[in-house]
């Protein structure tokens, strides 16, 4: 019997297809496993290379040319310093900016270029703010290559990530608390402070540190600012000059003795603990956080 | 009929109504005065960039820089055309996307369409992690163990090279495009799988033929930020691709970035105001308004396809 459609012809080759399947399964799994393994050597490789220079004087030395007693105590006291009066620029602008978009902003045109804005900001390379900072805050302003320059470039720097994480959080808090707060006769303003604020709090908090962990691990805009990679005194104040440690890492990278580049692995490793700490400090406090809202 | 006690009540009300209008007025400003600097932000850059670019422009004609091909800022006879700028940057970003396209749409194709939850849930957070780590730490892996293992290969290479850097950017950018691009396919609908699966397919077709096709916008615009921000990456090929401006395709050469000039520059603390200092923010212009390109028109797909399926 002819079916008119030539069905007899059709077949499906299942086990065929289902084979070719099960090889792009594996396929697909190795391009996972490639950037699995790609972080785990990368890590293994420096943790090797960089383990025998760390010891207590590497923290406590000033760089030097000989590489044996050299030390990042002047890398990581302006990296405190840098960080910390980031911490101090960013933080208030970013939440006020983020409670404006997120309970005061009317629609209309202009909210929507600031919040495009916004989110084209974020992906400017951070040499271009080196630039701006170059410009704007050393030259023009005569702040000069100082650590308060330094901060107030990656302040703005990171000041759109500040700006998004604070959003996010203010517009999880549910509406009825704020409705609760106006029915009791709060302003808008006393609603936001006690009662929005405090309960974006944590997640506010979370979003900070991981900007904050952006910034620290930020060289290129520093050096545009800075242009020190070889320093051997700590910052006293905002307007001394200063060097951080993707610099100070940088500066050994660059040079060709091994022994430099064990320097440059051990300050890496110095560099990686101080992200993962903040990174898992900021994920427990949102865990922490999260059951306590859930209870 | 009001009493004494009413009318106190009443103008209490009215009094710290009143005020905390003025109050909530002012710190309505302050507030929208924060906002705004994001916009200023924008604003300086673009300003900064075109001021301080202006003096290079009123010595170099923009046509020689842009078109000129050999670029010599320091060295004399001295030359300013920025094209072997451009095109080491473009070749370092070409290599890391042929590698960062494949595997991360490949990750992305699993994470969405093979993985369990619970893997999932793992191997996000792990990739992500790629994201996190300071691109100076990639620069020394590119350096002290990707170079050394690719000489192996290549006996001729030299230290500083493209490949090396553009391989270690695309390990590096694997992350932007596997979780763009999963968003996307995670946003195509359940039922048009179904139907897929209806007619027979396997598993492996209708990830290839139905929900690849589907979010395709949302995976060509994780390419495009991918390569927007490998452009903008500076302290990976500052350390990895080398210091040698030069016109060439060949990724086993030394070759410099954009970014990668700007530094180097940087270093050496020019004077204020010589030609040699504003060249890097001529350069930094022409670096800002190609990522920012890049990125318009990556958001713009983006934006079209989330119309398209909420």
């Amino acid at each position: 019997m002819n079916s008119p459609i030539g069905i007899e012809h059709f077949s499906p080759k299942l086990n065929r297809r289902k084979r070719f399947g099960q090889f792009i399964y594996l396929l697909l799994l190795s391009c996972v496993l490639i950037g699995i393994m790609g972080l785990l050597l990368l890590l293994v490789r420096i943790l090797f290379d960089g383990i025998d220079w760390l010891s207590w004087h590497f923290l406590t030395n000033f760089p030097s040319r000989h590489p044996e007693i050299a030390g990042m105590k002047s890398a990581i006291f302006g990296t405190i310093w840098t960080i910390g009066l980031t911490g101090i620029f960013t933080v208030p602008i970013g939440i006020g900016a983020a409670i404006y978009l997120e309970e005061y902003s009317p629609k209309n045109w202009f909210t929507q270029i600031v919040e495009i804005n916004i989110s084209n900001l974020a992906g400017v390379p951070s040499i271009v703010y080196g630039l701006l900072g170059l410009a704007l805050f050393v030259q023009w302003m005569s702040i000069g290559r100082t650590v308060l320059a330094g901060a107030l470039t990656l302040a703005l720097l990171v000041l759109p990530i500040v700006i998004l994480a604070s959003r996010e959080a203010i517009r999880a808090v549910p509406d009825s608390y704020r409705q609760a707060s106006y029915a009791l006769g709060a302003t808008k303003w006393q609603t936001q402070k006690s009662v929005v604020l405090p309960i974006a709090m944590p997640s506010v908090l979370t979003g900070v540190i991981l900007a904050l962990s952006r910034a620290i691990g930020e060289a290129a805009p520093i050096i545009a600012i800075s242009a020190l990679v070889y320093l051997t005194f700590i910052p006293t104040n905002p307007l001394s000059r200063f060097t951080v440690m993707p610099i100070q890492i940088f500066n050994w990278v660059s040079r060709p003795q091994d022994e430099f580049r064990g320097l440059a692995a051990a300050g890496i490793i110095i560099l990686l603990i101080i992200l993962l700490g903040m990174n898992s400090f900021a994920i427990y406090f949102r865990n922490r956080y999260q059951k306590q809202s859930e209870e | 009929m009001q009493t004494d006690k009413d009318l106190k009540v009443r103008s209490a009300l009215f009094k710290r109504g009143f005020g905390s209008n003025i109050e909530g007025k002012a710190i309505k400003w302050v507030l929208l005065a924060c906002a705004l600097l994001s916009v200023l932000t924008t604003i300086g850059i673009v300003v900064t960039l075109v001021v301080q670019g202006w003096n290079f422009f009123m010595e170099i004609s923009l046509w020689d820089f842009l078109t000129g091909t050999r670029w010599s800022p320091i060295l004399k006879p001295r030359s300013h055309g920025v094209l072997p700028l451009v095109s080491g940057t473009m070749l370092v970003s070409v290599i890391a996307i042929l590698f960062a396209a494949p595997v991360g749409l490949g990750a992305a194709i699993y994470l969405s369409e093979y993985a369990a939850d619970r893997v999932r849930r793992i191997v996000k957070p792990v990739l992500e992690v790629l994201a996190g780590v300071p691109t100076i730490v990639y620069g020394y892996f590119a350096l002290t163990f990707v170079t050394p293992y690719l000489q192996k290969i290549i006996p001729n290479l030299i230290v500083f090279n493209a490949l090396s850097a553009g391989l270690v950017m695309g390990i590096m950018i694997i992350p932007m495009v596997s979780s763009l691009s999963e968003d996307a396919m995670m946003a195509v609908p359940r039922s048009l799988r179904n139907g897929a699966y209806a007619l027979g397919a396997t598993r492996f077709e209708v990830a290839l033929r139905v929900v690849v096709p589907a979010a395709l916008s949302g995976i060509v615009a994780s390419f495009i930020l991918a390569i927007s921000r490998a452009i903008g990456e500076t302290m990976l090929v500052t350390i990895a691709a080398g210091a040698t401006p030069r016109l060439t395709a060949n990724p086993l050469e030394s070759i410099q970035t954009m970014t990668a000039y700007i530094v180097q520059l940087s270093l050496g603390e020019a004077p204020f105001g010589s030609i040699e200092y504003n060249t890097i923010f001529a350069v930094g212009l022409l670096l800002f308004f190609i990522t920012l390109f890049m990125n318009l028109i990556g958001s713009l797909i983006v934006n079209k396809w989330r119309q398209k399926y909420e």
